[in-house]
């Protein structure tokens, strides 16, 4: 009886927890897979020790005084002529390696098709010196130990700007070799920017429709939403439509004589156009969380501060803004993290000073092909998210935001 | 000897919002100081834009609305000093109880000890003491309300607008509170103008009860002359329940109509200046009319047929047909019984020329 009553109880739990599977491998599979693979990508490469074994093994011998070992010539020179005949496999090894040590591709591609055609030549340490002086120098061997490591910092020393000292010890690179970090801030910085000018913008036009009454509110809402029916492209290019050297509004100050016509503004493919685009892009997502939290909040509140003896802007101050921080806490999360891993806005209109993290990002992905670098710069952005996060939450609680 | 000027007037107000038919029409209306009036009428009948009129949120559109004989066209709400009782409380819910009550008093720059020492004493008032740092989402209705009472009388204000505060709450809670309600408007001498649409309530606290209908008054006066010498057919329906039985006036002699209804024939007290032949609408009570199985020499006598008949506890409600109407009220108090009235059976009922009232005829 017991038992029949157990299983009646279970039964429905199990029920529900069947309903809930499709959701969870779904989000398994769109979401958890992904971002682990990313994060593994910027710290795990096994390329080079999957395809260099034996050499791999013998140079974790060596201590890095001098050359390596005849063992490790010998191994070398073997999986490099096992190589020499999966093209494929070599670009992506030499291309592994050359990422630690530039010129690196070459040498190991000219060694491996001399190896190819004359076979081993006295020991094979002079053969491959003889092949390549670069084999007498220990930096190269160095380049090859350190990507044949499965488990790297590497690239996360790269993305921040960082660089290994030849005695040990890692140190920030020269000023002005540094290339991800001040763009990481200019993300950060243009992030907490646009935010803020959605915020300045958004919130009175969210007070405007949940003041308005329904059938007003409701086309003004409408006209909130309008802009996710368009394009994001169509979007962004009809600002460069507006605001480039011969556009609308060059056009229109031209004309009322306010700027001469040799003198246009330069408003688009800088940190302006980024901006601007980026503002009108994101700015419905400000709105709509800071619009359901007004509506929520009766109007007999205000009326309530004001017979009460407050002034009205007092009133607005102490009873109906603190009501509303729910709704600009979410609203400015939201824009947030949008804003800090935007990618086509900034990449249309930002031009070279307006660019930020996502496009550096987006090029190592296509184009140099350096995915643990994209994986390592991508982790940085998702760990300052999180912080960001965790920091909001503790201030304003994640219970009372509302995201509409 | 000059008489005080009365603490509200109202002065030939009117008011539309754009574009819509008259809301308030024509309102003439005098709050004398410490007065409790109560604006009664169904719902949509303007009484609570004549609340938000005088608290300043809604400006009349024609006319004039005074404080101790002083315009206040123009002054801002904030500057009027009026506590205001909303329908669904209107407490802060970020604020805790006592910063809700310290609020109005904040603002007027008082300090924190007489602050504290205020909100204690309204608290006191409204018997919440010790509920300072409670949020408002924790307390009940009736507490909420109770808060919202206190937090409209903290600042002291001379004059009280409670616009159907008990609304939300109910029948035994809105009877206590009423009570309560009452009992602090006595205490502390203060002007309330009521709002509701429930007529027990108007009548269980009011000094004086201002009937609305459609934006305009219909009769203001105490309880007891509203249900006893209602002016127009709206109010005898509205105020408790009437008969009326629509009619035609014969002749009129010394405060006593004659009154043709139907083949029947009424002899009621003659109200106004209705002339003989207008149409004319006569109200009787139900307690007034009596049933019996014989004569009983009332000025107005009828045969009546028994349709139906409820118990009701303390008394029975008998649905007649009579004086050509199929739904007429006789209640008989549960004192003796039924006296065995079924339904089908022909009794005779009866009542007095002046417990029944000829009224000007008009569309209900």
């Amino acid at each position: 009886m017991k038992r029949i009553l157990h299983l009646s109880a279970a039964t429905p739990r199990l029920g529900a927890l069947a309903l809930v599977l499709p959701l969870l491998a779904f989000v398994t599979v769109s979401f958890v897979i992904p971002l682990g693979t990313l994060l593994g990508k910027s710290a795990y490469q096994p390329e080079v020790a999957r395809v260099l074994p034996q050499t791999i093994t013998e140079l974790r011998e060596w201590t890095g005084d001098g050359l390596p070992s005849e063992d490790a010539f010998a191994a070398m020179a073997r999986e490099l002529t096992a190589l020499g005949e999966n093209r494929p496999e070599l670009a992506r090894v030499s291309g592994a390696i050359n990422r630690v040590q530039s010129g690196m591709r070459g040498v190991l591609n000219r060694t491996a098709r001399r190896l190819a055609r004359t076979g081993q030549a006295g020991s094979w340490r002079a053969t491959l010196t003889g092949i390549d002086s670069s084999w007498e120098e220990p930096a190269t061997w160095l380049a090859i130990r350190e990507a044949g490591a499965r488990f790297t910092l590497r690239h996360y020393l790269h993305a921040l700007d960082l660089e290994q000292r030849s005695g040990g010890g890692i140190a920030p690179k020269a000023a002005d070799e540094r290339v991800y970090t001040p763009l990481m801030w200019r993300t950060l910085l243009v992030s907490l920017g646009v935010t803020l000018l959605c915020l300045a913008i958004g919130y009175p036009i969210a007070y405007m429709i949940a003041a308005s009454p329904p059938a007003r509110g409701r086309i003004l809402l409408l006209l909130v939403l309008v802009p996710f029916w368009t394009s994001l492209l169509v979007r962004t290019t009809a600002w460069i439509v507006l605001l480039q050297r011969q556009g609308v509004i060059n056009g229109f100050l031209v004309s009322l004589g306010l700027v001469p016509d040799d003198g246009r503004l330069q408003m688009i493919y800088n940190m302006t156009g980024t901006f601007v685009a980026m503002t009108h892009v994101l700015l419905p997502f400000m709105v709509l969380p800071l619009y359901s939290v007004m509506r929520s909040i009766p109007k007999s509140h205000m009326a309530a501060a004001v017979s009460l003896g407050a002034a009205p802007l007092q009133a607005f101050r102490r009873v109906y803004l603190p009501q509303t921080l729910p709704g600009i806490g979410a609203g400015s999360l939201l824009v947030f993290i949008l804003a800090i891993g935007y990618y086509i806005t900034p990449a249309l209109v930002g031009g070279r000073t307006g660019e930020l993290i996502s496009s550096q990002i987006a090029y190592h992905v296509q184009t140099s092909l350096n995915w643990g670098l994209a994986a390592a710069l991508s982790s940085i952005l998702l760990v300052a998210v999180t912080v960001l996060y965790l920091v909001y939450s503790r201030a304003i609680g994640i219970e009372r935001m509302r995201l509409g | 000897m000059n008489q005080p000027a009365p603490h509200v007037e109202y002065r030939a107000v009117h008011k539309r919002y754009a574009e819509s038919d008259w809301v308030v029409r024509d309102l003439d209306l005098e709050l004398n100081r410490g007065e409790f009036l109560t604006l009664l009428g169904p719902s949509g009948s303007g009484k609570t834009t004549c609340l938000m009129m005088l608290a300043g949120f809604e400006p009349p559109t024609m006319g004039d609305i005074r404080i101790n004989g002083v315009s206040v066209a123009g002054l801002p709400p904030d500057k009027r000093g009026i506590g205001v009782v909303f329908q669904n409380y209107a407490l802060f819910p970020h604020m805790s109880v006592g910063a809700n009550l310290a609020f109005p008093l904040e603002v007027r720059g008082l300090s924190a000890d007489q602050r504290r020492e205020r909100v204690a004493r309204a608290l006191e008032l409204v018997r919440l003491e010790g509920y300072e740092d409670r949020r408002p989402n924790q307390l009940s209705g009736g507490q909420q309300q109770r808060v919202a009472i206190a937090r409209a009388l903290v600042f002291e204000p001379e004059l009280v607008l409670m616009d159907e505060p008990l609304g939300a709450l109910d029948r035994r809670l809105r009877e206590q509170l009423q009570y309560e309600i009452r009992r602090i408007q006595r205490q502390l001498g203060v002007t309330v103008l009521y709002v509701t649409h429930d007529q027990t309530e108007a009548m269980a606290m009011s000094d004086r009860v201002a009937v609305f209908r459609a934006g305009r008054i219909e009769q203001v006066a105490s309880p007891e002359v509203l249900y006893e010498e209602p002016q127009r057919p709206f109010v005898a329906s509205f105020i408790g329940e009437n008969n009326l039985l629509r009619g035609r006036i014969v002749s009129v002699e010394r405060g006593v109509c004659h009154v043709d209804v139907g083949d029947q024939h009424i002899q009621a007290a003659h109200i106004g200046d209705l002339a003989p032949g207008s149409e004319t609408l006569v109200a009787i009570r139900p307690e007034r009319v009596h049933i019996a199985p014989l004569s009983m020499h009332y000025s107005n006598e009828f045969d009546a047929e028994v349709e139906d008949i409820s118990f009701l506890g303390d008394h029975l409600r008998v649905r007649l047909l009579t004086c050509g109407s199929s739904d007429f009220i006789a209640k008989i108090p549960n004192i003796v019984g039924h006296g065995g009235i079924l339904p089908g059976d022909t009794v005779r009922i009866g009542w007095g020329a002046l417990d029944c009232r000829a009224l000007e005829a008009e569309a209900l």
